[in-house]
């Protein structure tokens, strides 16, 4: 586990990704302690104010602190990315491997539920079920989980259809382990690391969507404050505060390239065969 | 080819019928009952005025039945009114589906000029100042969300240089320039993300062309430098680059649906923003039966220009 640790470390990639990453997720699992404001507290005195002191990154157009406002955003984004995550990960991965396994016409079923989920983009999707079920975190985590768990599905699919090949899994089955037994001490460790690259790149992708549909003001539900709602609510006052849309679009666009980065310097690191791709 | 052809249209058929019944199941999964939702809290407690909406609506047949109408209905165009103002739905779509269209062959068109000549330069001064810039700018590319590259690109054209309004739409009948003008911002977003793939592939394709053996025996021929790479190696691999433009258009309609709303330009995304913002369940239907259908389309287009470009394909 160590070699892992040191191996990660040396990836300048990898060592970026978590100088950013690291004190965002303090700040999302802190944030009430350190923000100086009410970040739903409005003051229509201070509109849209540029910075001044007390108010380091100036306020929005209803006198919110925008500072404050940036550290409470943090955390739905991130409960909806790591909840829709783990949701995706579990469905697909029940998905793939079942069909993967048993092959036949579980196969079949999984693999063209898959297709008809993986043709369309994954916005759309999300905008079909938010337009009728609306938003909100708890509908926001299973949709995107839902969205995003064809991709873990196909993965694992292949995944265990490799393994299951293999002698050591026949072996085990006629010394007479039982389904279960071979599928989470065999086939599950085995497929690993391909659903764990996978979930760095569907949580950057579920804080995209996320953002996404806040931006548009069907994702988060104000006044709890999201990164890509206020970039939606300040793209109207560009010219009036150009500071109020540039401070949310600078967090969410650097946060999303480290979780990527992160993604794919863990690919270089679990799996060196596909390093220069 | 005609059996190719017929092939590719039936599955079109057969996904806009999944799509059809994917909504229709949505809305009568709704938690809550449509009819309510539709009359509002106020109206939606008088059980009159319920009983009348459900009516209305078809909620009272039994659910085949309400299929079987639901998708006649939508074969022949009558997709319903707005609730909100009572306008048809169609009527809708006919305005603002055309803008969406545009702007989306704008940017594809924009991404294929930008994207294409760079990753041939990319790839002919392999290792040099375009070639670096263009990997490290891809990378950036490819993982900001497209309406932060948006407000950026706005920032910079319309704010600070002043070249540009940042949103906003005149018809091209009223005032071709100021419309172009403001086709160009989100246009311009919408392509450079796409671009970055298309000079990605480009190069890597450009490449691995440039590598084989005919391309050495043009040279000891004697064709001049320029000749190889306009004739052979460019007409050779534009092909991979086809297909990730084909690839990549899911990712620019997913991505029009955030620019029009930051620019304000009037197409079917703002449209169905709208409508699910005012809860006008008939006109959030069309939306979606519409621009899914769009895409659809498109991925079927994409894949019958495969097969005319290569008939292994086929």
């Amino acid at each position: 586990m160590s070699g892992i640790w040191r191996r990660c470390f040396r990836n300048k990639m990898f060592v970026f990704s978590f100088i950013v990453l690291v004190p965002v997720i303090l700040i999302a699992l802190v944030g009430p302690l350190l923000a100086p404001h009410n970040p739903t507290q409005i003051r229509p005195e201070l509109a849209l104010r540029p910075p001044m002191p007390g108010y380091w990154l100036g306020t929005d157009e209803f006198g919110r602190d925008i500072l404050s406002r940036l550290i409470y955003g943090i955390r739905p984004s991130m409960i909806v990315a790591l909840g829709s995550t783990a949701l995706a990960l579990l469905i697909g991965t029940a998905m793939g491997v079942a069909a993967g396994y048993f092959r036949g016409w579980t196969e079949q079923i999984v693999l063209r539920v898959i297709d008809i989920v993986l043709c369309f983009p994954p916005i759309l999707l999300a905008l079909m079920v938010v337009g009728f079920w609306g938003g909100g975190v708890r509908n926001l985590i299973i949709i995107i989980g839902i969205v995003y768990a064809p991709h873990f599905g196909r993965i694992a699919h292949s995944a265990t259809l490799q393994v299951r090949s293999q002698e050591f899994v026949e072996s085990e089955l006629s010394l007479g382990a039982t389904h279960w037994r071979v599928l989470t001490r065999s086939i599950l460790p085995n497929i690993l690391s391909p659903l764990v690259i996978q979930v760095s790149l569907t949580v950057a992708a579920a804080i995209l969507l996320e953002s996404g549909l806040s931006f548009l003001g069907l994702g988060v539900v104000p006044p709890e404050p999201s990164w890509g709602q206020m970039i939606g609510d300040a793209r109207g006052y560009i010219h009036l505060h150009p500071l109020y849309v540039l401070w949310p679009s600078l967090c969410l666009g650097v946060t999303i390239l480290a979780i990527n980065l992160m993604g794919d310097s863990l690919r270089d690191i679990l799996d060196p065969k596909l390093k220069g791709r | 080819m005609a059996r190719f052809l017929v092939g590719k249209l039936l599955v079109m058929a057969l996904q806009v019928l999944v799509v059809a019944t994917i909504v229709f199941s949505l809305v009568r999964l709704m938690p809550g009952d449509p009819a309510v939702l539709v009359l509002g809290t106020e109206r939606g407690a008088d059980p009159a005025a319920v009983a009348e909406m459900r009516h209305k609506l078809g909620l009272d047949q039994p659910v085949l039945k309400q299929f079987a109408t639901w998708i006649g209905d939508f074969v022949r165009f009558d997709w319903g009114e707005s609730i909100f103002d009572g306008t048809k739905v169609t009527t809708y779509v006919a305005q603002r589906l055309p803008n969406t269209i545009e702007l989306s062959l704008v940017s594809i068109a924009l991404a294929a000029l930008i994207g294409v000549p760079l990753g041939m330069i990319a790839a002919i001064r392999r290792g040099g100042l375009v070639d670096m810039l263009l990997s490290s700018i891809a990378a950036l590319g490819i993982s900001f969300p497209v309406y932060v590259l948006g407000t950026f690109l706005i920032l910079l054209f319309s704010f600070k240089l002043g070249w540009l309004p940042a949103s906003g739409f005149v018809s091209f009948a009223d005032d071709p320039a100021k419309h172009i003008e403001r086709l160009a911002l989100p246009a311009l977003t919408l392509a450079l993300g796409l671009a970055a793939s298309i000079a990605r592939m480009t190069r890597s394709s450009v490449l691995e062309v440039l590598n084989r053996e005919f391309v050495l025996a043009l040279r000891a021929k004697g064709v001049p430098h320029a000749g190889i790479l306009i004739r052979h190696v460019f007409r050779n691999a534009i092909i991979p680059v086809v297909t990730i433009i084909g690839l990549q258009l899911g990712n620019l309609i997913g991505g029009a649906v955030l620019i029009e709303y930051l620019f304000n330009w009037p197409g079917m995304s703002t449209l169905l923003v709208k409508a699910i913002s005012n809860r006008d369940y008939p006109l959030i239907q069309g939306c979606i039966v519409v621009i899914s259908t769009f895409f659809i389309m498109v991925n079927t287009l994409v894949n019958l220009l495969y097969g005319l470009l290569d008939p292994r394909v086929r």
